[in-house]
Parts: structure tokens; C-alpha cells; sequence
């Protein structure tokens, strides 16, 4: 197993973390016209099952994506010219951030419409077996996906066929504001996929190490044949489902659940693991690639009109 | 005629569908019931045994699934032929194919393809009622990001099944049950069916008649039946209905002056509607009309099925009333052979 990198963790960590945050200080001015479904909270997981990841893997994601698009490296100033709807965008601003997408870094689609995606992750991954292809599917998907038909429908194709895909449920217990518990009697999503044929554990330790871990070995499982898995990550999302704010007034959780996640903040264990000198040097990077990708996307234009009716078909 | 044989429009669906399994790796099929001992009416009779069971599987009844699975392998740049046995099952389909496979390119600015088809039948005949006879081209039709094809003889199934497999967009391959025994001379070779050309099948100068998959045979009967007093109807297969050929409709119609367009479906906000609106927005002096389901679900009960569908004989009485005014007169009684021998079970 290769080692937990810290540095790395806390890189890509930190890097979300400002991204989103740069993502509420920008919100107001309206540059964004776009609705954004932010991370903050959630990073650990995508930090840690990336650090997990071949090159070769492949990243389906969602409308909460930004988390694993920053943790695959994904081209920091494209998703931030696309978030701004310019040219210079991953997507020419035909995606925005509920659609992000890098090829270069493997990293497919996002749905925005909950769940859709998941059956195209194991289609891929029908594919990387036909192929004979080495790399693994990653399928990021949050509580509520498990409540669609498709998502089991899709469990049981990917278990039948037995094929290399990895299922991340990041389990922030909430569909916007509607708990678990109100959608499902059993509320154990990783034993109703065992149930389906998918090896599936709980990974309830909320640091990056501990999804690191379980990442690690569900991969190396799947790289020997014994097919698809799945990590149930809880953690808990800081932020309204959908825009920059808070949702404390909303009054849909107590206050003790959101401020116990904040005090756990795994963002500032990682930190505490490194020099201070480590620390600011990662931090002055970062800082300074964000402020890059944000005037580079000031600077980028917007597509010509002439675009709408490009790239309906191929 | 060395290169060219008779056969029906099933076994050319086959003959392109394995021509093009063995010129490309890349190309699989899957569907209910594709390795099953009838094979989908022997368009994927024993595929498997040929490609191997990767190549020709069955599936779990999870249409909604299956749907985006297809899309995922087409993203990973495989080319999935998915079959459906009725077209009615699409709409299990709905949210992949719109939201999804329509979408997937345009949303990534090109970066991603989806070279995926999806072969549905339209079930119609023999009591098949209001929930296995369905045909929902135009559904597909309003949609940017995927093309239809609704091919009616042997050699456009076969062409147009290589060149939708061939193609980087999801296409949706309209075929209809009462066209599989239709025989017709098909070329040996792989060959494609351009996307949005139309064909002339009768050429005529009094009006002309616009079908949609079956309905083209109603149009090439009652055109029979007019000849027989005197009244040249063209007829045209558009083959292709996204894109449509719509400039080989305009040149007939200034032709002709007079279009019935004959939909093997709803009228409302269906084939006939676009059809008839670019004629009128783009050509004038014309006198038109269309004929289609009636606005009803289709009944199960043969008396009142027959009278649900457009038939040969209802064609010919609308073209010759269009054309000369006359409403008493009546065709003899066409025979169609396809809809009298069908018994099912199936």
C-alpha cells in the first residue's frame, strides 16, 4: 500500500476549501450566474479516495462536484472560466458547475438531475472490461441517489458482470433538507448494496486518512477481480444544499450536529501534521494559482452567440 | 444483380447489424430477449454464438439502467446497439436518453460522443392495445441531440442501421413489425444511408403522399389504387426524420401543389405538424391535410383497431378528394397481406 501522502492531502484539501470559499466572497457580484452546489465540509472524501487513484481511473461525479474535480487536478483555470460561463471554460460555459468535465484527467460527466449519472459509470466500467482496460470507475454519488430505482438497477448490473467500478456514497444524510431516515426504513445504504452483490462498508472515521484507506483497499479488492464495491463515507455538508449561504436558520438540523463537524474539521488535523513553514508555502501556492484561475477567467471572454447551436451533434 | 440479393427487412436488419459486428470489435448488442431462439425476429438470431456473449447479451428488465449503461460504454467509445421489442418500453428510457445521451456532448462542448443506438419496434397489430403497438418518433424528434431514422425497406434498414452505428450521435432506429416481411433487393457489401435524405419511391405529378415508417406502405398503396383513375400521386419515404429532408418535400409540393402527409402516429404536435408547418412557412399555394392515429389510445379489439390506424383505402379517398373534389368515390378493398397472416402469440 503506498503511504498516505500528508502534504498532498493537505494540498488538495486547502485547495478546495479556498476554491469554494473564493466561490461565496465572488457570489454577490453576480459573476457566477449559475447555481453552485459547494463541497465544503465534504472534502475528505474526495481528497482521500483521489489520493487512492491510478491516473488510468476514471471520476463520474455530480452536481456537488467541485471537490472531486479539484482532487483529480482537474485544469483549475478552466473550471474557474467555465464557473465564470467563458470561452476559456472546460465546457466554452455550455456546462457551468453543475456539469464540470476534464478529459485530461479523466474526469467525466456530471449530472445535474440526481442519480443519472451512475448507470453511465458502470456502462463505462462494462466497457473497461470489454476493453480490457486496467482502469477502475469511480462513482460519486450522495445519499439521496440511492433513493432513485436506476441506482439499484444499476448495482445489480455492475454486480451480475461482476465489473471494476468503485461506488463512493457520500453520505451527508440529507436530500436538500429531507433526512434519511424519512426516505428509507434501513437506513444502512452499504448493507442494502451488499444485499445487491456489492461489497460495501461503512467508513465512518470523517478523516482523509480513514477514506484514503477504505479507498485503497476497496481499489486494490476490485484490481483482483472481486468486482464492484462500495465506500459509505459519512460526513456532513457545512452549507445550504444549493448557493453560497448557510443554512442554519432553516432550522432542519440542530445546531450541535452542524458545529461537532466544524470542530472535526480534518482540514486543520491535516495541518497540524505539518511544519508551519510546510503550511504556508502549500497555502501561498494555492492562494496564488486561485487568484490566477480568477483573473484568467476575468480576462477570458464570453462565447460568441454563433455557439448555441455548436456541439448538438458530433 | 451478382452483388445485390432479395431479402425481407428483418434479415437485412441482421445482415448490417453482423457485416458491421465483424468490421468493428467496438460494436455489441444487447437487449430483452437479443440471444433468445427467435433473436428478435432473427435480427440478433445467434449472434452471440458468432461474437461471442459480450458481443449479444440479455439483460435485467431495467430499461432506465440499461439505457445509461449503453451511454457509458458509448462514452468509453464502444458502439452499443440496444434493442427493444416495443418502442412503448422508451419511455422507461425517457430520462437517460433526453437528459443524458441528447445532452452529454453539448454539455462537455464536444468532448464527449455518444455513438449509441437504439433500435425500437413499433408492436402494431393483431390486438396489441393501447400499451404495445405505441410509436413515438416525433417524441425524439423534439429533441437536439438525437437523430431518427424510420427506415421502410430492406435496403434502407440495412443502410441505415450501418450508418446510425457508424455515427457519433445517439440515434433512435424506428422499426415497425408489420415491415419485417417486406422483401426488397439489398447489396452484399456494408454500405451506409445518408442521415436526412429522403427518397422519391413513386414519382407522380398530382400530389403528393408523406408517410412515416409504415405508413409509407398505406401512401405506395392508395397510390396503386389512384392510378387506377387517373391521378399520379408521388410518393415520398423521408427515411431519415431527424434530420428531415425537408427540401425534397418542398420540391415535390411545389410540384404537385397538394401534400398529405400520412403519420404513423398522433397528429398533434407530431411528423404531420412539422412537415405541414415548414410547408406552409416555406412554400405557398398549397392545399394541405394529414391523416394519423385517431386521438385515442390505440383499442385492443380488431374492429376497433382497424379503424384507429390510417389504411390504404382512407389515403387514397383523402388524396382523391384533395384533388379533384370528388367524396363518393371508394377504392376496391386493398389487400394487406403483412396485417391478415399476423397471429401473434407474440
Amino acid at each position: 500500500m503506498k503511504e498516505f501522502d500528508i502534504k498532498k492531502a493537505y494540498h488538495l484539501f486547502y485547495l478546495i476549501r479556498r476554491s469554494e470559499e473564493k466561490i461565496i466572497e465572488l457570489y454577490d457580484t453576480d459573476k457566477i450566474k449559475s447555481p453552485v452546489h459547494l463541497s465544503i465540509g465534504q472534502e475528505a472524501i474526495a481528497v482521500g479516495v483521489s489520493l487512492a487513484l491510478d491516473d488510468n481511473d476514471i471520476v463520474f461525479s455530480n452536481y456537488r462536484g467541485h471537490a472531486h474535480y479539484l482532487a483529480r487536478e482537474g485544469n483549475l483555470n478552466q473550471m474557474w472560466a467555465e464557473l465564470y460561463g467563458k470561452i476559456d471554460g472546460s465546457s466554452r460555459g455550455k456546462a457551468g458547475s453543475m456539469h464540470l468535465s476534464d478529459w485530461s484527467v479523466n474526469f467525466m460527466t456530471t449530472s445535474a438531475i440526481v442519480t443519472s449519472a451512475i448507470p453511465e459509470a458502470v456502462g463505462y466500467a462494462f466497457a473497461q472490461k470489454y476493453k480490457n482496460d486496467k482502469g477502475i470507475v469511480i462513482c460519486y454519488h450522495g445519499d439521496g441517489a440511492v433513493d432513485e430505482g436506476v441506482y439499484w438497477e444499476s448495482l445489480n448490473f455492475a454486480s451480475l458482470h461482476n465489473l471494476p467500478i468503485l461506488f463512493v456514497c457520500e453520505n451527508n444524510k440529507y436530500a436538500i433538507y429531507t433526512h434519511q431516515s424519512k426516505r428509507m426504513l434501513n437506513d444502512s445504504i452499504s448493507e442494502r448494496a451488499n444485499a445487491f452483490g456489492v461489497k460495501a462498508s461503512k467508513v465512518d472515521g470523517l478523516t482523509t486518512k480513514d477514506f484514503y484507506n477504505a479507498a485503497y483497499k476497496s481499489l486494490d479488492e476490485i484490481k483482483n477481480g472481486n468486482g464492484p464495491m462500495l465506500i459509505e463515507c459519512l460526513t456532513t455538508r457545512w452549507r445550504d444544499h444549493v448557493g453560497p449561504g448557510e443554512d442554519r436558520h432553516i432550522k432542519f438540523r440542530s445546531d450541535d450536529e452542524l458545529d461537532n463537524a466544524i470542530k472535526n474539521d480534518d482540514l486543520l488535523r491535516l495541518e497540524s501534521m505539518l511544519s508551519e513553514k510546510e503550511v504556508k508555502k502549500i497555502n501561498d501556492e494555492v492562494d496564488n494559482k486561485i487568484n490566477e484561475a480568477i483573473k484568467y477567467s476575468e480576462k477570458s471572454s464570453f462565447p460568441d452567440t454563433s455557439e448555441i447551436t455548436e456541439e448538438v451533434y458530433g | 444483380m451478382d452483388n445485390l440479393k432479395e431479402i425481407n427487412y428483418g434479415q437485412a436488419i441482421y445482415e448490417g447489424c453482423y457485416q458491421e459486428m465483424e468490421n468493428n470489435d467496438s460494436v455489441f448488442v444487447y437487449g430483452l430477449g437479443v440471444d433468445d431462439q427467435k433473436g428478435h425476429y432473427g435480427t440478433s438470431k445467434d449472434l452471440h454464438k458468432i461474437f461471442g456473449e459480450k458481443r449479444n447479451f440479455d439483460m435485467p428488465l431495467s430499461e432506465d439502467a440499461m439505457t445509461g449503461v449503453g451511454i457509458g460504454a458509448a462514452l468509453a467509445g464502444l458502439r452499443p446497439i440496444y434493442v427493444h421489442q416495443r418502442m412503448d418500453f422508451l419511455l422507461l428510457c425517457m430520462n437517460q436518453l433526453v437528459n443524458m445521451a441528447a445532452k452529454l456532448r453539448y454539455m462537455s462542448s464536444g468532448e464527449h460522443s455518444v455513438p449509441f443506438v437504439v433500435r425500437a419496434a413499433i408492436g402494431r397489430s393483431w390486438g396489441q392495445g393501447a400499451q404495445h403497438s405505441q410509436a413515438f418518433h416525433s417524441y425524439f424528434m423534439h429533441v437536439p441531440g438525437i437523430k431518427v431514422v424510420a427506415p421502410t425497406t430492406p435496403h434502407d434498414a440495412k443502410g441505415c442501421l450501418i450508418a446510425s452505428i457508424r455515427d457519433n450521435n445517439p440515434v433512435v432506429f424506428v422499426e415497425h413489425r408489420m415491415l419485417y416481411s417486406n422483401t426488397g433487393y439489398v447489396p452484399n457489401n456494408l454500405y451506409e444511408v445518408e442521415f436526412g435524405k429522403g427518397r422519391v419511391l413513386i414519382e407522380g405529378t398530382d400530389i403528393t403522399l408523406v408517410g412515416a415508417s409504415y405508413t409509407v406502405t398505406d401512401c405506395i398503396r392508395a397510390a396503386e389504387a389512384l392510378k387506377k383513375i387517373g391521378i399520379s400521386a408521388e410518393v415520398i419515404d423521408p427515411v431519415s426524420l431527424s434530420p428531415i429532408d425537408y427540401d425534397l418535400i418542398r420540391k415535390s409540393a411545389n410540384k404537385t401543389k397538394k401534400v398529405l402527409v400520412v403519420d404513423n402516429g398522433w397528429l398533434t404536435c407530431g411528423f404531420s405538424s412539422e412537415i405541414i408547418a415548414d410547408l406552409g412557412i416555406n412554400c405557398s399555394n398549397l392545399k394541405l391535410d394529414r391523416m394519423g392515429y385517431l386521438e385515442s389510445p390505440c383499442p385492443t379489439t380488431r374492429v376497433l383497431e382497424d379503424g384507429f390506424y390510417p389504411d390504404p383505402e382512407g389515403v387514397a379517398i383523402k388524396a382523391n378528394i384533395m384533388c379533384n373534389g370528388e367524396k363518393n368515390w371508394k377504392p376496391e378493398k386493398i389487400s394487406r397481406e403483412e396485417i391478415n397472416s399476423f397471429k401473434g402469440p407474440f
